[in-house]
């Protein structure tokens, strides 16, 4: 019975390791969290929303601009994202259905899913930046947006399938047609999901930097106008935390504790949602 | 079943189709326009590109070596590190934890793939860089340091601000992926199968190790392949704590380049054609490498779920 007690042994063994490898990562998620908290609400300041940024090495100053111009880059991508994926995921769950057109879409954007996005900042910049020779927001939202599309697109077609076909039948038994039935019926059925799978998808782009850094750059000043260079948050941390001043790490925290807090916000809604309703 | 098409039907129809035709515009577009712009390099450089390590803008002449090396060490010490992890995290939430803990942890190790690289990035830099130059660093240091050959792995001074640490922070973030996709694959080995190993009495461990993985490989092997792609194109987390140094070095403790920290650090300081079209050809580079594994995790997936869909 030798044998049997070693069996026992790598068994609890294993076990153990197990479980601390998932001690692991709640420790990780927990020490990452803790950290941006205490040294984020450490720094948040009424000045950091009113403020414009002060001159560099000079104290005090905010983050208005940056503020401004994320909202306003990430709303641009979410009016360009959403029809074109919603559109895109209707094609692909109903009136494509089953075609080699749609099947080969859906692959496509799982792959577009990965693609770094860092390229779509590059490819950007050559079509946006360069032929114009500056930098703008409308560029920057248009990187976010070719983000967005394929998040949208996949979780919309997801979501349509989801919805019971007889429901469509019915719809065409009173003599609807197909657009009315989709608009009418299927989109109602289906409009929360959607609706998570558009939050997810901002709450994806909301924290992206890289391809902000060759498309709306940065600015220094405050400004809504969409065809110029335009601050983002993220941008900012980046500058800010790589910068030489204390004051700018407070701030760059700061901005991270806030971006940290809305997107986890939006990601535990969306995923509490999602689940309830696959649950179903 | 009648479908009444009319115009309005076939208008909202073609609107539809356009918009999933958007997806084939973006992709065929992103290789014509990476290939475009990289045209130049191309020319200059040829194939040879790929295998010289020299960058130097002064002198117009570039090479990718480097940075794909950087990319490669840091992708490859970050599985090392984080698919022990995630299996170990995948077997914690399907098969040990009580039913009442699976959830919140699954969504716990989730939740580290929602918060954005720019913040690892920012907590790798003022948390973690330090405790890895003053504590863990000098620690293998002393330990394994003085051994022949591995030993150069980690000679020079430990400031925390290179491969090691890039690795680090890498491998927490791609943990979520590895870990959900392995849970997947796990939970789709048939309880019948797991129950006849129970019944023969097998160890918990053993029907894991016997049943359960082996039943789920490419599954996971999927995961690892889409984890792979994720470290690979991660660019905030790395470029906070690498440094941006073009050289193929030995020791993990040195500052040095990936794809993606060139790509970031130097895209707007790009001041020749060729020096911007050399960074083209590193995105292109990048796009076809991160491109072609997520087709084969996906290929991988799929037939792990052929396979129970044959049973």
């Amino acid at each position: 019975m030798v044998g049997l007690r070693k069996r026992k042994v790598v068994n609890v063994a294993a076990l153990t390791l197990s479980s601390l490898a998932a001690l692991l990562g709640v420790f990780w998620l927990i020490f990452i969290l803790a950290d941006v908290l205490r040294h984020g609400v450490a720094a948040i300041h009424w000045d950091l929303f009113a403020n414009d940024p002060a001159p560099a090495g000079i104290t005090g100053g905010g983050l208005r601009n940056a503020f401004v111009g994320q909202l306003l880059i990430t709303l641009a991508a979410t009016v360009i994202g959403v029809p074109l994926g919603v559109l895109g995921g209707t094609f692909l769950a109903e009136y494509g259905r089953g075609t080699r057109f749609a099947r080969a879409v859906s692959v496509l954007s799982d792959l577009m899913i990965g693609v770094p996005s860092i390229v779509i900042g590059a490819v950007v910049y050559a079509v946006l930046v360069k032929p114009l020779g500056h930098f703008s927001g409308w560029a920057g939202a248009v990187a976010l947006a070719v983000i967005m599309i394929p998040v949208i697109l996949r979780t919309t077609e997801n979501m349509l399938a989801l919805v019971p076909w007889t429901l469509r039948e019915a719809a065409f038994a009173l003599g609807a047609p197909y657009y009315r039935v989709i608009v009418q019926v299927v989109y109602r059925g289906a409009a929360t999901g959607i609706l998570t799978g558009i939050l997810l998808s901002i709450s994806r782009v909301a924290g992206e930097t890289a391809p902000l850094l060759f498309t709306s750059f940065n600015n220094n000043f405050y400004s809504t106008d969409m065809s110029a260079p335009m601050a983002s948050l993220t941008v900012s941390i980046f500058q800010y935390a790589t910068g030489p001043y204390e004051d700018w790490h407070q701030q760059a925290w700061a901005a991270s504790l806030i971006i940290s807090l809305v997107i986890l916000l939006i990601t535990v809604v969306g995923r509490l949602y999602i689940k309830m309703r696959g649950q179903k | 079943m009648r479908i009444n098409r009319g115009i309005k039907d076939l208008a909202f129809a073609a609107l539809t189709a356009a918009g999933a035709f958007s997806i084939v515009v973006f992709v065929v577009g992103i290789v014509a326009v990476l290939v475009g712009n990289s045209a130049e390099a191309i020319r200059t450089f040829g194939p040879g590109f790929i295998v010289s390590d020299v960058w130097d803008p002064a002198h117009q002449k570039f090479g990718a070596a480097a940075s794909l090396y950087g990319s490669f060490i840091t992708a490859t010490l970050a599985l090392l590190m984080a698919v022990p992890v995630s299996l170990g995290i995948a077997i914690f939430v399907t098969e040990i934890a009580p039913g009442f803990l699976r959830g919140p942890f699954g969504s716990a190790i989730e939740l580290l793939a929602a918060i954005p690289s720019i913040i690892y990035g920012m907590w790798g830099l003022f948390t973690l860089a330090p405790i890895m130059s003053q504590i863990i660093e000098p620690a293998l240091q002393q330990s394994i340091g003085s051994f022949p050959i591995v030993g150069a792995l980690f000679s020079g001074a430990t400031r925390g601000v290179d491969l090691f640490t890039a690795s680090v922070i890498l491998s927490i973030m791609i943990t979520p992926f590895v870990a959900s996709i392995a849970r997947d694959a796990f939970l789709l080995t048939p309880p019948e199968v797991k129950e006849s190993a129970y019944a023969v009495g097998a160890t918990q461990w053993e029907v894991v190790r016997d049943v359960v993985v082996p039943y789920s490989k490419f599954g996971v092997f999927g995961g690892v392949v889409i984890a792979l792609g994720r470290a690979l194109g991660e660019t905030m987390a790395v470029a906070f704590v690498l440094g941006n140094k073009h050289w193929i070095t030995l020791s993990l403790f040195e500052a040095a380049s990936t794809i993606t920290v060139t790509l970031a650090n130097e895209f707007n300081e790009a001041d020749s054609d060729l020096y911007l079209s050399s960074l083209f050809f590193l995105a292109l580079l990048l796009f076809a490498f991160s491109f072609l594994t997520l087709a084969a995790a996906r290929l991988l997936i799929s037939r792990s779920r052929q396979r129970r869909g044959e049973k």
